[in-house]
């Protein structure tokens, strides 16, 4: 049994010195470079040998004579995440790793907003979401100040700051009272992207239509349909009208054209004219003539 | 063995005759359906003058059936086919007669009323039209006056059309996945009834487009048991106004074949939408509309196409209402003929025996298509 134990230990031992004679020590690298950086690594020893450097979506090969510094020139190594270096060389084979991480200089932003269409007058009906990227689309989880700014077209402006978390950064905002094409803008670093979000006129409000005789018909038209906040409904659309007469019912969907509908429509005595949108009532018109 | 051979033999010659006899002396009713001839070749009696004419119309013999009218001097044969098969492309034009029936409505020993039910075969299923004639006997045999109604034809004119139109553009393949699409509009369901029939369970309901947009719209129910766990799911189909302008409303009706009320713990519906070209136009005016009682409940009244163009095909929904204001029978009809621009089309939509004396009031709803239009 000692004799044994004496044999594996001398064996692991002349490999040890073997491997240590081949390779004169370990390689020397960084640990963390940043994303597109140039670096370089110092092998150990005399011979040839391979290097590989093998990460998530990116590998690269060198061959090197060992004992020399391997240069790997800006923009090698581009994807961020964790990588493997290994010295492959006739009789060893030496592993080392190290990280990748973005380079701390924003150079690309997603920005999500939503909706890109909303009615008017809407408490945080407006999202936007950034993702900051670094030139080589690697998401930078430093936590970077985002700004947000919502300007309508009347130039009121809504403006939130917002610090990213691991690479995100989200706000929401109010729809104003004034219909129209807002500008969504947000900013990190010097880096700015925009978005446009159209705020719609709400439901009509305060429908009403007049009726005047048109020969044997009844001409019925609306006065200029506008939301509670006074936006102009807009053109197409459907406004309903309906004249019912003993047991009879006559309907027309007619679009909105020039901000206001009109129709024609058959005159019965005692017909009750009424108008809608949706699901928003009008007034009525009892049609003695 | 040679037992064996002499019936293989037998067998043999005996088929290679009966196909020889069938080839040269075909029977009527094959011969018809193979488009060599008629079911009948009779014209002895009212009823075998009809069906003659019928069996004429489903084989598309439109000169044997156009010579055979009693009336014919009132009409060309043109006329005639386009009564039947419509002048503009409509479901008319692309349906087959898939049955007829002959039914006798009164007959003395010179003339006679028939009524002729004829089982059309359309893109959107079956539709069943009618029309009395009016047959006389002439000499040994019988002949049919057809009811010719001619083609009403809008006075030529011109009608300025400026109603909007949408168009959209839509997100490109290469774009960033931050970029913005163009957002779908917004609908909302704002009414839902579940209803128990005979049939199974039904979903009744309306549906608001309540954007600015148009919207191409439907409708999906998923029934859920009383553990939570789905029992069905069915779509709309086309019981529905597919199509939205901003701020229409469609009705909605949902079929669940074979399933029980009572089996169904809550619905989960999910209406879908996504942004479409539409246009404004044309606008169909639903004039004189008006519901009739049981028996035979229906709710009747004439389409009036305000546009200059032909609408091709339209679509009623009827949406039927008590007096409390809650849905109860969707129904529709397709229109198997063109709208012309400002030329009435009446239309029909049955109503349910047991549901007529509940309903109060109604609600309808055309939706069209123009070929080469969007809507």
């Amino acid at each position: 049994m000692k004799v044994r134990c004496v044999l594996v230990l001398g064996g692991l031992f002349i490999a040890m010195s073997h491997i240590a004679l081949a390779t004169g020590g370990r390689m020397s690298l960084p640990k963390t470079i940043e994303a597109g950086s140039s670096f370089s690594i110092q092998t150990p020893g005399r011979g040839n040998a391979a290097l590989f450097i093998i990460g998530t979506g990116q590998a690269l090969k060198r061959d090197v004579q060992l004992g020399q510094t391997v240069f790997f020139a800006a923009g090698s190594l581009y994807n961020a995440g964790h990588y493997l270096a290994i010295l492959e060389g006739d009789s060893f084979t030496e592993t080392e790793s190290l990280d990748v991480v973005p380079a701390s200089k924003p150079s690309n932003l997603s920005f999500l907003a939503k909706p890109s269409r909303l009615p008017v007058g809407l408490h945080a009906g407006i999202t936007g979401a950034v993702y900051v990227f670094d030139a080589y689309r690697n998401l930078i989880s430093e936590a970077m100040p985002v700004s947000f700014e919502l300007s309508d077209p009347m130039g009121t402006v809504q403006k939130r700051i917002v610090v990213t978390r691991y690479g995100a950064a989200r706000t929401e905002m109010d729809s104003t009272a004034q219909q129209g094409v807002d500008s969504f803008v947000a900013r990190v670093a010097g880096i700015k992207s925009t978005r446009v979000v159209g705020q719609v006129p709400g439901d009509p409000c305060g429908l009403k239509m007049n009726a005047e005789p048109s020969g044997q018909r009844i001409h019925l038209v609306t006065d200029a349909v506008r939301d509670c906040n006074g936006n102009a409904v807009p053109d197409g659309t459907i406004i309903t009208f309906t004249e019912t007469f003993s047991g009879y019912q006559s309907t027309i969907d007619e679009p909105l054209k020039h901000g206001i509908a009109q129709v024609t429509i058959s005159a019965h005595n005692g017909a009750v004219l009424s108008v809608a949108s949706g699901v928003v009532m009008g007034n009525q018109i009892r049609w003695e003539k | 063995m040679k037992k064996g051979h002499l019936l293989a033999f037998l067998f043999g010659a005996s088929t290679v005759a009966l196909i020889l006899i069938g080839t040269e002396w075909p029977v009527p009713s094959a011969a018809a359906y193979a488009g060599g001839g008629s079911l009948l070749r009779s014209y002895s009696t009212p009823e075998a003058a009809a069906s003659n004419l019928a069996d004429e119309i489903r084989r598309q013999a439109w000169d044997k059936a156009y010579i055979s009218l009693a009336n014919k001097a009132q009409f060309t044969e043109q006329e005639f086919v386009h009564d039947i098969t419509d002048f503009y492309p409509s479901l008319r034009t692309y349906a087959t007669l898939e049955s007829f029936e002959v039914a006798p409505l009164h007959e003395s020993a010179d003339d006679a009323e028939i009524r002729l039910k004829l089982h059309w075969s359309t893109v959107v299923g079956a539709n069943v039209s009618t029309r009395d004639l009016h047959v006389t006997r002439n000499g040994d045999h019988w002949e049919v006056e057809w009811p010719i109604s001619k083609e009403a034809i809008a006075p030529p004119q011109v009608i300025a059309v400026n109603y909007l139109r949408w168009d959209v553009i839509y997100r490109g393949p290469g774009d960033d996945w931050g970029i913005q699409d163009v957002e779908a509009p917004h609908v909302r369901i704002v009414d839902m009834h579940p209803v128990e029939r005979a049939e199974g369970v039904v979903i009744l309901g309306e549906l608001l487009n309540e954007d600015v947009v148009p919207a191409y719209v439907s409708v999906t129910a998923t029934l859920l048991s009383k553990s939570q766990s789905p029992i069905a799911t069915e779509g709309s189909f086309d019981k529905i106004s597919h199509l939205l302008l901003p701020k229409q409303v469609t009705p909605f009706l949902i079929e669940f074949p074979k399933v029980a009320l009572s089996e169904v713990g809550s619905v989960h519906m999910v209406p879908a939408s996504s942004l479409v070209a539409g246009s404004a136009d044309p606008v169909i005016e639903i004039e004189g509309q008006q519901l009739n009682p049981a028996p035979g409940a229906s709710l009747t009244g004439r389409l009036i196409n305000q546009s200059g163009q032909v609408v091709n095909v339209a679509h009623v929904l009827g949406t039927f209402y008590d007096k409390g204001g809650q849905v109860v029978w969707v129904s529709d009809e397709y229109i198997d003929q063109a709208l012309l621009p400002q030329t009435p089309v009446p239309f029909e939509i049955h109503i349910p025996q047991d549901l007529a004396s509940k309903v109060s009031s109604q609600r309808t709803v055309v939706a069209t298509y123009s070929s080469g239009g969007s809507q």
